[in-house]
């Protein structure tokens, strides 16, 4: 596979970053799309036509997501790794099977093309770990300034099995609530990412493909009624969601929700709640209570789900509202995030 | 995780609310004058474990807001000056002043930047020689230490482009203020942690001897708390009014001397106005005169009109405990963290804050 950077240097030795010209519709256009084409290879991205065609039988789930994190690159991640997982994941959390991305790149003029490359490279890394293809694509390029450095949307096809029914709408009073593993991974990753910080931690973001655990979990029961991964806001914003929407009760308990030792120090000592922060390869499952058990069981045998919890309950009481039990035996409301707890996660 | 979850262990939490409930002879209005500890009580949901005869009341413990109208009217006027940038702690940026707020000015181009310390202001001074820099120097007895370190500095660096906005207050004072009033029966103090860390216990004796009120110094943890109420209740129990220190992990009588030379270095006691209590005499601080060429407010001059609070906003009651959030009619119908109308919404300290978020 011929790396992007080569094939630009053949027309013009010094272009090792992008120019405008690359965003222009003409050759250096073209080289870079070829660059992209060749690194996520497929029939229908290569046929290079203004549409991917695509034939389906069923019912289709279909989403978008623009990434626009700073820095492009932190621990356990990048931007474009997040944008193929972070649709991937959107994806799953209806219940589908992820088949098709569409990627599209709004470049910053003297953007590093080896940090393209980087990108992309990881971009198709992260789509064959999850085994979607990317069939469609666009690049534009603007003028310095007028974005920082690179923003990428991704766009997802997936499909859904006819039995299954996921929806913030369907909690039901009985359901149990399976959460995936740690909370609050990739907020701190970021924040801690940033120069700003004057501490270094260990905390990797949990960037990572999650159709793989839904479909194990869909093996073993199809009622589920609700999956949601708790990206921005976090967790206690998508129970607030679900709570809201399911016209629900909800109750967890702070002391079954994993949080890493270094999530917690970081949070103690910035006055941060984990339940606010985002996750990128997480999800909270409601499920009947009698089904608990072995979706927990298919969860914690996937790498993705290892350190998954049952952490509460849906109730009669309190409707549409969250209330959490405190490791010291007290009760609280837990509210939606209001304001913006960092700019810039994803 | 070491030094946390082991304060909040639920088997010593309720081995401690069993001895607060023996206690039950007599009623009690206790009060926290630090808004960590109103946030922890509301966090850990600790109200709802205690019995009905111990009342906990709310104080001026929020820094951003005991912070006068005036004040704030004053740093949104700073803010317009485009050769100045603000650096500030982030609650400041979303209180509303008299016409405008500082996230307003924001959005109209002020140069408006959120710092965790007064250090990080340091390193925007240095990185824009061309800028005049003004931090907005609000808070406690916890944060005047590290502002008067960074003023220090910047003198040893020679550095001329930096000046605070000196809006610092002192707790004690605050707290006579109060059982001065009589507004309101308070039975015992939850004194502040951080601030003790530099005051230390000492400088409480005069509400315990003058006034007959228990005070007993608190960590943050929920069972610091817990275990203060306790204390508090003992002391009245027995008819005892002295100051205890429960946060004796960090506190000491004397408190941190370093920090407490540092604070007189750099500042002098003045009166200053709180926002619901007034003028308070020898509450505030201000710069020295050999430091006083750092003074935001003589340097720039800004110009307000008369400063004027919501009529219907509470918060100046709710600051002293005569009124909960929920007796205000502003509160959640018109009054959210959204678009918060006074400083107690807004800050994460606030007492409306944690009415709203936890209540």
């Amino acid at each position: 596979m011929q790396p992007i950077t080569n094939m630009v240097e053949k027309i013009e030795d010094s272009a090792k970053k992008i120019l405008l010209a690359h965003g222009s519709g003409g050759k250096l256009t073209h080289q870079l799309i070829r660059g992209f084409v060749k690194k996520f290879g497929n029939l229908p991205l290569a046929k290079l036509d203004d549409s991917a065609v695509l034939s389906f039988k069923g019912k289709l789930a279909f989403t978008t997501d623009s990434y626009v994190v700073d820095p492009i690159y932190f621990p356990g991640g990048d931007i474009g790794k997040l944008a193929v997982n972070g649709t991937v994941n959107d994806l799953a959390m209806v219940g589908a099977r992820p088949l098709y991305l569409s990627v599209s790149a709004i470049i910053e003029e003297g953007f590093s093309l080896v940090e393209l490359e980087r990108i992309v490279d990881s971009m198709e890394r992260a789509a064959r770990a999850a085994g979607v293809e990317i069939v469609a694509g666009d690049t534009k390029v603007v003028e310095k300034g007028g974005v920082d450095k690179i923003f990428i949307n991704t766009s997802g096809i997936g499909l859904i099995d006819s039995e299954v029914d996921i929806s913030s709408k369907n909690a039901q009073v009985g359901d149990g609530i399976i959460l995936s593993g740690t909370i609050g991974d990739h907020g701190i990753a970021i924040l801690s990412a940033r120069e700003k910080f004057d501490f270094q931690t260990k905390v990797k973001s949990d960037s990572q493909p999650l159709n793989g655990v839904v479909s194990e979990i869909l093996e073993v029961s199809k009622k589920v009624h609700t999956l949601r991964d708790p990206t921005r806001g976090g967790l206690a914003t998508a129970l607030n969601e679900i709570a809201e929407q399911s016209r629900v009760g909800i109750e967890i308990e702070q002391d079954k929700i994993p949080v890493k030792e270094e999530v917690k120090g970081v949070c103690e000592m910035l006055g941060f709640d984990p339940l606010y922060i985002a996750n990128e390869g997480k999800l909270v499952a409601f499920v009947p209570g009698r089904d608990c058990a072995k979706i927990l069981n298919v969860m914690r045998k996937n790498r993705y789900g290892r350190d998954a919890q049952i952490i509460g309950t849906v109730v009669n009481r309190h409707r549409s509202r969250v209330v959490v039990k405190t490791s010291v035996g007290g009760e609280r409301i837990v509210d939606m995030l209001t304001g913006e707890q960092l700019p810039r996660i994803c | 995780m070491k030094f946390v979850d082991e304060f909040r262990d639920r088997g010593i939490a309720q081995r401690i609310v069993k001895k607060i409930k023996e206690f039950d002879s007599f009623k009690v209005n206790l009060m926290e004058v630090c808004g960590t500890h109103t946030m922890v009580i509301f966090k850990q949901g600790l109200k709802g474990m205690l019995p009905e005869n111990v009342n906990l009341l709310s104080g001026p413990g929020c820094p951003v807001c005991v912070t006068s109208q005036e004040d704030i009217d004053k740093v949104i006027a700073l803010a317009k000056n485009r050769d100045v940038i603000i650096t500030t702690f982030g609650d400041m940026v979303r209180v509303p002043g008299t016409d405008s707020s500082l996230e307003k000015e924001k959005g109209n181009g002020a140069d408006i930047r959120v710092v965790y310390s007064p250090n990080e202001s340091l390193r925007i001074v240095r990185e824009n020689p061309a800028k005049k820099v003004v931090f907005l120097a609000i808070g406690f007895e916890t944060t005047s230490p590290l502002i008067a370190a960074s003023l220090l500095d910047a003198r040893k660096e020679k550095i001329e482009n930096f000046y605070i906005f000196s809006s610092h207050k002192l707790i004690p004072p605050a707290m006579e203020a109060l059982l001065e009033s009589k507004e309101v029966k308070i039975d015992g103090f939850i004194c502040p942690g951080h601030v003790s860390v530099t005051i230390g216990s000492d400088a409480y004796r005069f509400i315990a001897h003058k006034y007959s009120i228990p005070c007993v110094i608190t960590g943050f943890e929920p069972l610091d708390v817990l275990h203060s109420i306790y204390m508090l209740l003992k002391q009245i129990k027995e008819k005892r009014a002295e100051v205890e220190i429960q946060y004796f992990r960090a506190v000491r009588p004397e408190g941190n001397r370093i920090a407490q030379e540092l604070i007189s270095e750099v500042f002098e006691v003045s009166d200053v106005r709180w926002r619901g209590l007034g003028i308070i005499p020898k509450s505030g601080l201000r710069l020295k005169g050999e430091f006083s060429d750092l003074d935001a407010e003589k340097e720039f001059r800004p110009k307000t009109r008369k400063s004027k609070e919501n009529p219907d906003c509470v918060c100046g009651e709710v600051l002293r405990g005569v009124k909960r959030p929920t007796q205000c009619k502003l509160y959640r119908r018109i009054c959210t963290p959204e678009e918060p109308y006074g400083p107690c919404m807004v800050s994460s300290e606030g007492t409306c804050a944690a009415y709203y978020k936890y209540g």
